[in-house]
């Protein structure tokens, strides 16, 4: 309450970011892709090769997602909200959910648990390796996200640990861009928005040398 | 009563009763309401349907169970036609915009009598209906009732010279009913492409029509190809262009992407796509894979034409 009341100062959005409820419904929000495929699922809306676009679905919001989790830290120095930063965590942590489910129906629906087909895939399928690649990045970041995974492996090798989310977006753009047929933009611009994000970092972050705070959670 | 020797592929004459006829049938049991359909479905007449078949070789999948019709519905909202978007319901949505008529496909090349056909030359083919299966590139598959005409037909007609060794296909390329034009998905028009002899092979399938009725705008209307036994994309949709040559004619994927694209794109299990595996294919409204078939279950028909050619070369 305490924390609130200083806020109230810093105008309405930041009065808002630390609301109490604000977490909540940062939650709420990141489950509504779930909802909207699962809507689809049941109404027939995910068209007549569902397995094939539920896969494509959650491929794509675990993508977008991953780019707005880097895109609060920008965002935060951007604007001076310093209240943002406490959502990264959870915006990351749904990116890699919908990362596990695209590779859950992958693996479990469209391959139907044929784990020698899979690790065929893995190994002989570049865009495969690549995205497998992106998930098992996710995978540690998402196990090393707790404040006890903090202080253990201490600030200063988290930090280090946790900047391979940038290899696992890369990684999610290069796998999108691999698996298109002929020449296609949209795997382009989501590229170009995570080179915009990195380039803004790089552009803030020497000078004004704001990141480092935002990596203590 | 017709006495005919049934290939793997064939299916018994009850499976492959037209709609037309089907539905003429079904008329006299349901009063005028069926035939008023019937009517209604355009061009297409009763009459032209219900004609009986001519070619001996009609073919639908030997196993109904395995190889049961995909829904109408599927089969016109997920489609790949990249002159009206790369999303699969994009060309079911954007290609209301295709003006089929008129409409002519133009023959010529190494003929001895170039002629162009207007959509009701085409129309005054005789019809007949052939279930074919159709494998895509990207693994999937569906079963569809095409309404057609044998190619062979066609070429017939413009007097190949000795010089015709392949035949050229063109697609419609116009920005202003075509709105996926915009984009470099492919170097437009479309192109594709056929060696003689399986342009002139039976199966080989000049379509105006699916599921008994005019063809949709989205797969391909008023007139396309269908190659059974090749990946989808060697069937292309919308021709306005039809040229017999001498030399191996370029095809739009090939040019695309020559490694992933041969100009011949058989359906081969054993020849994967570079960045997938084609040993296994989901028939849409399915929810398990299946094993993919050498020639798209079509080899008894077709696999003669490549004797000798290692198709892993030649893919």
């Amino acid at each position: 309450m305490a924390a609130a009341q200083k806020n109230v100062s810093k105008g309405p959005v930041a009065q808002a970011l630390s609301s109490r409820w604000a977490k909540p419904a940062v939650f709420a929000l990141g489950l509504l892709p779930l909802g909207w495929m699962v809507w689809l699922g049941l109404s027939g809306g995910l068209g007549a090769e569902p397995v094939a676009e539920a896969v494509r679905q959650s491929g794509l919001w675990a993508l977008r997602l991953l780019l707005v989790a880097l895109a609060v830290t920008p965002l935060r120095i951007l604007t001076g909200l310093a209240g943002l930063a406490r959502f990264r965590r959870m915006i990351g942590l749904f990116a890699f959910f919908y990362a596990l489910l695209h590779v859950s129906v992958y693996v479990g629906v469209d391959q139907f648990f044929d784990w020698a087909a899979v690790w065929k895939d893995i190994v002989k399928r570049p865009y495969i390796t690549v995205g497998m690649g992106a998930f098992v990045i996710l995978t540690a970041l998402a196990a090393t996200s707790t404040n006890g995974m903090v202080r253990r492996l201490g600030g200063r090798r988290w930090k280090a640990l946790h900047k391979a989310v940038f290899v696992a977006g890369a990684a999610g753009c290069v796998h999108y861009v691999m698996l298109v047929k002929g020449w296609q933009y949209p795997p382009f611009v989501y590229a170009a928005i995570l080179l915009g994000l990195v380039a803004l970092r790089y552009a803030k972050s020497p000078a004004a040398g704001r990141l480092s705070p935002s990596y203590r959670t | 009563m017709l006495i005919k020797v049934r290939s793997a592929s064939q299916a018994s004459e009850s499976e492959v009763t037209p709609r037309g006829l089907f539905l003429s049938r079904r008329s006299i049991m349901a009063g005028g309401a069926a035939a008023l359909a019937l009517g209604g479905t355009g061009v297409l007449s009763g009459p032209a349907l219900a004609a009986p078949f001519q070619a001996p070789l009609t073919v639908s999948p030997k196993d109904p169970k395995m190889d049961a019709q995909t829904p109408m519905k599927s089969a016109t909202s997920y489609n790949n036609f990249y002159e009206f978007g790369t999303d699969k319901t994009d060309p079911s949505e954007n290609a209301g915009t295709l003006r089929t008529r008129p409409w002519e496909i133009a023959v010529d090349g190494d003929v001895g009598k170039p002629t162009t056909f207007g959509i009701e030359d085409l129309l005054a083919f005789p019809l007949e209906e052939r279930v074919y299966r159709l494998r895509c590139v990207e693994g999937w598959s569906m079963v569809i009732p095409w309404v057609g005409f044998p190619l062979a037909e066609l070429l017939k007609r413009v007097d190949p010279t000795g010089n015709a060794k392949y035949v050229a296909f063109q697609t419609l390329a116009d920005r202003s009913q075509m709105p996926g034009l915009k984009y470099p998905v492919l170097q437009w028009p479309y192109v594709e492409g056929l060696r003689m002899d399986e342009a002139m092979h039976p199966l080989t399938l000049l379509a105006v029509g699916m599921y008994g009725e005019t063809l949709p705008n989205q797969n391909g209307a008023p007139v396309r190809l269908v190659v059974p036994w090749k990946y989808g994309f060697k069937s292309i949709k919308s021709i306005v262009r039809i040229t017999l040559t001498q030399d191996q004619p370029p095809t739009s994927w090939n040019r695309s992407q020559p490694r992933e694209y041969g100009f011949y794109s058989n359906v081969n299990p054993e020849v994967d796509h570079p960045r997938w595996s084609q040993a296994t294919e989901r028939r849409v409204g399915e929810f398990s894979r299946r094993k993919t078939l050498p020639f798209n279950g079509y080899g008894e028909e077709v696999a003669s034409l490549y004797a000798g050619m290692d198709l892993r070369k030649n893919y």
